[in-house]
This record gives C-alpha cells, sequence and structure tokens, in this order.
C-alpha cells in the first residue's frame, strides 16, 4: 500500500474540486445538446412515414381533383395523349404479379426454412442459410437484367409446354393461353418469387430455430416424423411470426420496381392470361415518369404511386405487426 | 423493529485496523475504537418502483473510513438502498425515492444537488466486472479526465498510483495498453475497483462485487477492502454472510424492504437481538 | 398399425424430399444468376470501362466511368447524410426512449419504413426536391438513397446499443460521467462493431437502388461532379443500357451489374466478418 503516495494526492484535492464543479456545468449543456440532438432525429425518423405520404398526397392533388378516387381507381384507360388516366389494369397487374409470387414463394421458403432447421446435417446448415440469404443481397436491377436477357428467353421455351398442358385445363385453363414470349405476368411473378424467397425464408428459418428444443425434442421422443413436427409443432407454434413474414414477403413483392419492369412486358391492356404482358403500378411509373411531360400526367403518376403506398402500408403494418417482438430478433442482421 | 438511529453508539474494543496482524480473508474484522462519525446518514427513506414500495421508512448512520455490509434474502433491498447513495435509480423512469441521505450533512437526494459531484464523491462497483471498451490504462483514465486536467505525466502517475492501490499494478504492469476484457474475472474487478478509486471518492459502494469472482479472486478483493478502509467509507452489499462477517465492521439486516437491525458485525454475528436476524444468521431461511 | 406406420413413413420421405426440392431450386437460381452474372460480366470487363465515360447512343466503345464517380458521390452524401441523422435516432431509442410509448412508435414507423418501396421514397425525394429545384439532381439522389439507408442504421444501432450490458452504462454513470460521454466513449465503443455492420449493411442496400433514382439523380451520359444536376450512376446505367439495342450498351450492362454484385458481396462479407469478430469477443 502507497501511503505516502495517498497522502501526496490528498493535498491535491482542493484543486481537484475546483475542477469538478467546472466540469459539471460544462458537461450539463453538452449533455443537455447531445440528447435533443438524438431527439430531435428520432423525431425526424418518425416523421418520415408521414411526411412521405402527405408529400405524395399533395403532388398527386391535381390528378385527384379530376379523376376522384373511385373514377381513378376503377378507370380502365391510361391514355397519356387524351390526358385520361385510370389506376385498374396495373392495380391488377400489381395484385396477380404479386399472387403469382406468394403462391410459389411461400410454399419454397417454409421448405427451406425446415430443410435449414430440422432436416440438413448441421454441417450444411449455415451454408445453405448464407447461400439463401445472399439472393436477398443481389440487386433488383441485376434480376431485372437477369430476367429480360437470361431467365425470359428461357422461359419462352417452357411456355409452349404450359400452353399445351395447363392451357387445356377446363375453367383454370384461359390463365395459361398466350403465345410464348417469354416476358409477361407469370414470368415477373417467378422473378418476383425468386427476390422475395429469402426475406420469408429468413423469418422462418429463426423462428423455428427460436422453437423451443424440449417441444421439439418431445415430439419426436414420441416418433413423430420430420413433417409432422413441421406441420403439428413448429407451424403452430411460430404462427404469427409466420404470417408477419409471408406479408413483410407481400409487401416488398407490391413495391418491387426495378425487376418487374424488366420482365412484366408493360402492356396497359388487361387479359386474363398470364403470359401476356400487363403492367404494375411501380412498372409503370418507373417507365413514364421521365418520359411524362405535362402536370396532369407527372400527377397521375404520383397518384399511381399514392395508390401503392396505401396498398403497401397496410400490408407493412399488418407484417411489423405480426413480427412483433420475435421478429425483431428475426430481422437482425445474422 | 428498532429504528436503527436511535441505538446509542457502541464503544468499541480497541484493535485498530493497522495493528492487526491477521490478514486475509480469514480474519475477522477488527472493532472499530470509538463511537464513530456518520459519513452518510438515511433518515426516513422510502423507495418505489412503480407502485411497489421497496424500502419501508429505513434510517440508518453509515461510519466514516469502516466497512459497512448490507446482508439479506434476495429482493430485500439492500442493493436498492444502496443505489440511492448515488442516485443510480434515477436513470429508470418509475423508480423514485422519498426521504433524505445526507452526505456529510448534504441531501443527496435534492433535486438541486449536482449529481455528478456527489457521484465523484460516492463511486460504486457493481457485480458483474464491468471494464469498459478501451485499454486498461484508459479505463483508469476515463474518470479521471471527466473531473480533471492533468498533464500526461502526472496522469501516468495516478493510473499507477490506483492500479497498485487496488493490488493490480505487478500483474498488469506491461500490457496497459490491453483491453479491459482481456484480463480475468476477477482482475476485471480489481480495474473496476481501481478505476473507481482514480476518481478519489471519499465513499465506496461496492454492490456484491465477488458473486460472480472465483474463490481466489474473491479472497484478494477481501483483503483489499480491509485496506480501503483506511482512507474510504466503504459499503458493501452481499448475499455472503461470511464474507459480510470477514470483511466488515458494521452489519445492516435488512429484511422485504425493511432495516430489522443494525449493529457492529460481531455482535450481529454473535448475540443478535432481532429474532428475525438469528434466524437469517443461522440459515434458517433465506 | 403397420400400414398406418408405413404410411407416415411414405408422407415423411415425400415432404422431406420436397423440401430438399424447394432447397434446391433456391440454390439453383442463385447459382443460375450469379454465374450469369459472373460470365457476362468478365466477358465484359475491359480497360476502357474504368478510363472512358459511356459512349453515345449507338457509337462503339466502351465506358462506364462517369457513372462509377457518380454512383461513388452518391454514396458519399447517402452516408454523410444517413449515418449522423441514423445513428442519432437510434442511439435516442435505446438510450433515452427505451420501452417508452414514443420510442415504440417510431421503432414502428422505422420498421416500416425499412421494408417501404424505394419507388416511393424516389417519388418523396422527387416531391420535396426535384420540383421544388425545377430540375433532377445528384443532391437530391443521395438524399433519397440516405432515406432509404436510416432505416436500417436506426434498426441496427438501437439494437446494438440494447445488447450493451446496462452494467457498463451504470458503471459509467456512478463515476459521475455525463451522459453524452457515457454514449459516445463507452457504449458506442461497445457496440462499434454492431453499428459499422449495419451502416455496411445500409451502404449494400443502397448500392445497387435504382428506381428511386429515376426521379431524383436520373443519369448523364457525360462526367459531372456537379450536386446540382443529374448524375450518371452504376444502377441507371444499367437499366437504360439494358433495354437498348445497341450490343456493346448490353455488354456494358452485364459488367456494371457484375461490378455492382461483386461490390455489395465485398460489403457482406465485410459485414458478417466484422460481427463474427464480435461475438468471439465478447
Amino acid at each position: 500500500m502507497e501511503r505516502t503516495r495517498a497522502a501526496a494526492d490528498r493535498d491535491l484535492k482542493p484543486a481537484a474540486e475546483e475542477n469538478r464543479s467546472a466540469g459539471g456545468a460544462r458537461a450539463l449543456s453538452a449533455d443537455f445538446l447531445f440528447r435533443y440532438v438524438a431527439l430531435a432525429m428520432a423525431l425526424l425518423v418518425g416523421a418520415t412515414l408521414v411526411a412521405v405520404v402527405v408529400a405524395i398526397a399533395y403532388d398527386s392533388w391535381p390528378a385527384i381533383k379530376v379523376f376522384g378516387v373511385w373514377g381513378f381507381l376503377k378507370g380502365r384507360t391510361w391514355d397519356p395523349v387524351s390526358e385520361h388516366f385510370g389506376a385498374f389494369p396495373f392495380i391488377v397487374g400489381t395484385l396477380v404479379s404479386s399472387t403469382i409470387a406468394m403462391v410459389l414463394a411461400v410454399p419454397l421458403s417454409f421448405g427451406i426454412a425446415v430443410f435449414i432447421s430440422e432436416l440438413a446435417p448441421s454441417w450444411m446448415r449455415q451454408p445453405v442459410s448464407s447461400a439463401i440469404e445472399m439472393l436477398a443481397s443481389v440487386p433488383s436491377i441485376v434480376y431485372g437484367l437477369w430476367g429480360l436477357l437470361v431467365f425470359a428467353p428461357q422461359f419462352a421455351n417452357v411456355e409452349p409446354w404450359i400452353n399445351d398442358h395447363l392451357g387445356a385445363i377446363p375453367g383454370i385453363g384461359v390463365l395459361f393461353q398466350g403465345p410464348p414470349m417469354g416476358i409477361g405476368m407469370l414470368a415477373a411473378g417467378i422473378v418476383l418469387a425468386i427476390m422475395i424467397l429469402p426475406y420469408i425464408t429468413a423469418i422462418m428459418r429463426d423462428v423455428f430455430v427460436a422453437t423451443p428444443v424440449r417441444l421439439k425434442e418431445s415430439a419426436y421422443a414420441m416418433g413423430a416424423t420430420t413433417w409432422e413436427v413441421a406441420r403439428k409443432i413448429l407451424l403452430p407454434y411460430t404462427r404469427t411470426a409466420v404470417t408477419g413474414g409471408i406479408f413483410l414477403g407481400l409487401g416488398r413483392a407490391l413495391g418491387e420496381t426495378m425487376a418487374v419492369t424488366f420482365v412484366i412486358g408493360n402492356s396497359d391492356n388487361l387479359s386474363a392470361s398470364l403470359l401476356m404482358p400487363g403492367a404494375s403500378i411501380p412498372s409503370v411509373i418507373a417507365n413514364e415518369f421521365t418520359e411524362a411531360t405535362t402536370k396532369l400526367y407527372v400527377s397521375s403518376l404520383i397518384y399511381l404511386g399514392l395508390v401503392l403506398i396505401g396498398i403497401t402500408l397496410i400490408v407493412q403494418g399488418l407484417a411489423v405487426l405480426l413480427l412483433g417482438t420475435v421478429g425483431r430478433g428475426a430481422r437482425a442482421p445474422s | 423493529m428498532m429504528p436503527a438511529d436511535a441505538m446509542p453508539p457502541v464503544p468499541g474494543v480497541a484493535t485498530t485496523a493497522d495493528s492487526s496482524t491477521k490478514r486475509g480473508g480469514a480474519a475477522i474484522a477488527a472493532d472499530p475504537p470509538e463511537p464513530f462519525v456518520a459519513k452518510i446518514a438515511v433518515r426516513n427513506l422510502n423507495f418505489y418502483y412503480g407502485k411497489t414500495r421497496a424500502l419501508k421508512d429505513i434510517s440508518l448512520e453509515v461510519p466514516e473510513r469502516r466497512v459497512t455490509a448490507f446482508i439479506g434474502p434476495s429482493g430485500c433491498g439492500k442493493s436498492t438502498l444502496l443505489r440511492t447513495f448515488n442516485r443510480m435509480f434515477e436513470l429508470y423512469h418509475d423508480q423514485r425515492a422519498e426521504g433524505e441521505v445526507l452526505l456529510d450533512g448534504e441531501n443527496i437526494l435534492h433535486s438541486k444537488t449536482n449529481v455528478a459531484r456527489i457521484r465523484s464523491k460516492i463511486g460504486m462497483v457493481f457485480q458483474k466486472p464491468t471494464p469498459f471498451p478501451m485499454t486498461i490504462y484508459d479505463n483508469i483514465a476515463f474518470g479521471i479526465r471527466l473531473y480533471e486536467r492533468l498533464s500526461r505525466g502526472e496522469l501516468d502517475a495516478r493510473v499507477e498510483g490506483c492500479l497498485r492501490q487496488a493490488a493490480l499494478w505487478d500483474e498488469v504492469k506491461d500490457k496497459l495498453s490491453a483491453l479491459g476484457t482481456s484480463l480475468s474475472g476477477g482482475q476485471q474487478q480489481r480495474l473496476c475497483i481501481a478505476r473507481t478509486i482514480a476518481v478519489r471518492p471519499e465513499v465506496l459502494l461496492l454492490d456484491e462485487p465477488c458473486s460472480a469472482l472465483d474463490p481466489i479472486s474473491t479472497a484478494k478483493i477481501e483483503e483489499l477492502i480491509y485496506q480501503l478502509k483506511s482512507e474510504y467509507t466503504v459499503v458493501i452489499v452481499t448475499h455472503n454472510m461470511q464474507q459480510a462477517a470477514r470483511a466488515s465492521d458494521y452489519t445492516a439486516f435488512m429484511y422485504l424492504g425493511e432495516l430489522v437491525e443494525f449493529d457492529q458485525t460481531r455482535k450481529i454475528f454473535t448475540a443478535p437481538r432481532e429474532s428475525r436476524t438469528e434466524d437469517y444468521i443461522t440459515g434458517r431461511f433465506g | 398399425m403397420i400400414s398406418l406406420y408405413a404410411r407416415r413413413r411414405a408422407v415423411n420421405v415425400l415432404a422431406s424430399s420436397l423440401m430438399f426440392l424447394a432447397t434446391a431450386i433456391g440454390l439453383f437460381f442463385l447459382a443460375w444468376i450469379l454465374w450469369t452474372t459472373l460470365r457476362l460480366g468478365i466477358h465484359a470487363m475491359h480497360w476502357d470501362l474504368f478510363v472512358k465515360d459511356t459512349p453515345a447512343p449507338g457509337a462503339d466503345g466502351y465506358g462506364l466511368r462517369n457513372a462509377f464517380v457518380g454512383s461513388l458521390i452518391l454514396m458519399v452524401i447517402a452516408l454523410v447524410i444517413g449515418v449522423p441523422v441514423g445513428l442519432m435516432a437510434g442511439t435516442w431509442l435505446a438510450e433515452y426512449g427505451g420501452r417508452s410509448r414514443s420510442a415504440a412508435l417510431v421503432r414502428f414507423v422505422n420498421d416500416i419504413m425499412l421494408s417501404a418501396p424505394s419507388i416511393e421514397i424516389g417519388l418523396f425525394t422527387y416531391a420535396i426536391l426535384v420540383a421544388p429545384m425545377g430540375h433532377f439532381s445528384a443532391l437530391s439522389g443521395g438524399v433519397a438513397l440516405a432515406i432509404l439507408m436510416i432505416p436500417i442504421i436506426v434498426r441496427t444501432t438501437d439494437e446494438m446499443l440494447r445488447l450493451v450490458a446496462g452494467e457498463m452504462r451504470e458503471a459509467a454513470i456512478a463515476l459521475g460521467a455525463p451522459m453524452w460521454q457515457v454514449v459516445t466513449r463507452i457504449t458506442w465503443k461497445a457496440a462499434r462493431a454492431g453499428i459499422l455492420t449495419g451502416i455496411l449493411i445500409a451502404l449494400a442496400r443502397i448500392s445497387g437502388e435504382t428506381a428511386p433514382l429515376l426521379f431524383t439523380a436520373l443519369n448523364n451520359q457525360f462526367y459531372s461532379t456537379d450536386l446540382k444536376h443529374p448524375i450518371a450512376n452504376l444502377p441507371v446505367v444499367i437499366f437504360q443500357f439494358a433495354m437498348s439495342p445497341y450490343d456493346n450498351w448490353q455488354q456494358m450492362a452485364w459488367a456494371a451489374a457484375f461490378i455492382a454484385i461483386t461490390f455489395i458481396l465485398v460489403l457482406n462479407v465485410c459485414s458478417r466478418l466484422l460481427l463474427k469478430g464480435t461475438v468471439k469477443r465478447s
């Protein structure tokens, strides 16, 4: 024990005392500033969503005044020359392409998630997991490029087969009849499915892995098969988060722009067949925005954006609520 | 229950810390030689977590330059009481304290009291070692730089002094620029003690400082506490009764938010006045 | 009894095979996309890409220099705006907001913004910057990308700071340190790797974003570093070149796609290594 040093230290104390009070005052104002700058930034973040909706609604106003709400939503013509704009074909295109994507992506994601969490040997889990996540980091523009220049020509070779077989089914056959062009609603749906696959898979995988081991083990101990555990234990136990993950994927599909713009075909004609070209709200905005010359045209495109916000906000709000606390962990970067 | 401040001060047996030849964990703490000076005085303190009353009308006096232990079963409020001494509870919105905690006669809980100054006078060491994410040197210097502008040489000397006082210098002198987290658990805890005394506090609050440590590290910390009391007023919260018996001069036994008994450690452990204290000491509950 | 057991087994084998097939399909598409980009991208690699600017429609030659520089400028603007805002907002959530109702609301909004369609962010930036200024600009492009980055940074900062042990915070406060020093010198430092990971992920996310740039930075055939005017950038160049009939343009689109993907994958690998390093240390 350094008693002399300690004694010497004590002698210095009055000087230290003075500094203390000075430090206190200086610290207080810096503290105040730091806290309120942080608060201001948080409020800014909290206000962006409202700001986005308000700004887009404001810029849509000229179009809203001309076409109204129902008139715009139900309007089937999109004619820049006569300046008559209706959103119906694009709303349908958005919903149809997203539905195709969900129909394909949800079962695939479920399969992959169960494979990773239950079936795969442990050395395979991490690599497979990372590979599927890598699908999410491919930019959508690359999906579009690949979809247009590589996938669509290949897909055009498959379409005659779809035509012959699925097209012959009474009732739903009409969905699969048409010329083999490669691009179109179905192609867009498939590319979208690949794009949203990693998001849904990641959430399902995380909640499956996080399901209490004793729960799974007690089921396996009773002689349940992997499939039975997946269907009767995992899925019911994680139902809310899984639904949230599906909504999250849907939200992504609805708003996806570039990939869809490349492969959907960009036609404002409604067609019963999924093989025919169509257009979605994001694709028409992306395609026509820079060409739009009149104020009403631009405003109508922004109005389309407002409709899209309306749809996606509901879906995403539900997703975030459903994911709640489970999702917070699940969607963090892993 | 007998209010602590109504108790007459108890004259102790004259064995001073310095003359004690028994060192290390096994030494029974010596009694204070005279009626003590109160460093911290608690008067009618009530504490609330939301609507739950966690401390009920606590009054006691913590003697200067002695080791005072707070013991009791978990949830009895001993840590809560400790955390009112440096207003730590203020970090949490739903916690509040009523009553007085006087440090040298100044009410710590008064809203006009400068918290930073109070905290520089009352250091605290936590249950788990909490080295900051920086080098060993900077861990110590962090606190010093909050209050004083020192030249490099002075700062070096202070850091060395604190590490020596915390009996850590010999183990770390060659790796002062290593991360604090690279030390072992016991070393980390001594680093935290060194960091705390670097600010030159008058009071040291130790909140179960050994509960995360192995027996050898615990013995080292206890010896350190024993030495520190010649300069500091030490308050230690512990759930380990042997530790209280070994390391402290005074002991407060708390139960369900009440102060049951406060007296010299020797008396608490040999002749408690309250039956609840006796039950706890002898292990009949808790 | 036997037949029931056999049936269950058969179902299980079928289901397991389908799950395996699903994984194979996912991996197949990943391999297909990466392989195509790699093959066509490397095929189109040319030194001129890095030293010449994009050629005029129909003209021969290669060049992406203006797009590289433009993308870099846009990213820098996005970082300069997005990192401070995101970091401070995330800090408020973790260190001050905690579990309060207002913090919960900000987190909810932020989570929605996290997966908001990027095209909407483009339209928003158009409405608040491009339309009032009267022309497309690099600055507005950077702002749009910043708005896309912020939710990611907020989220990771918030989560990483909340992982920092409360005791460490208390220990610093017990020394009498003011909150801003506790945050800047202790908790930020403790969560450094995680926060940096979030920034890298955010950067990876925006480096391929195209839709918002269509309404903001647009494109520029020429070399420009003027923040008040349209600026070339890789994603929009890919968009325009891919849709074009010119062979050299399509090749350049693949080269640009290859470079963009490589950049993003490198960022992702870095962030992964960074995070792994911290997990091991703590």
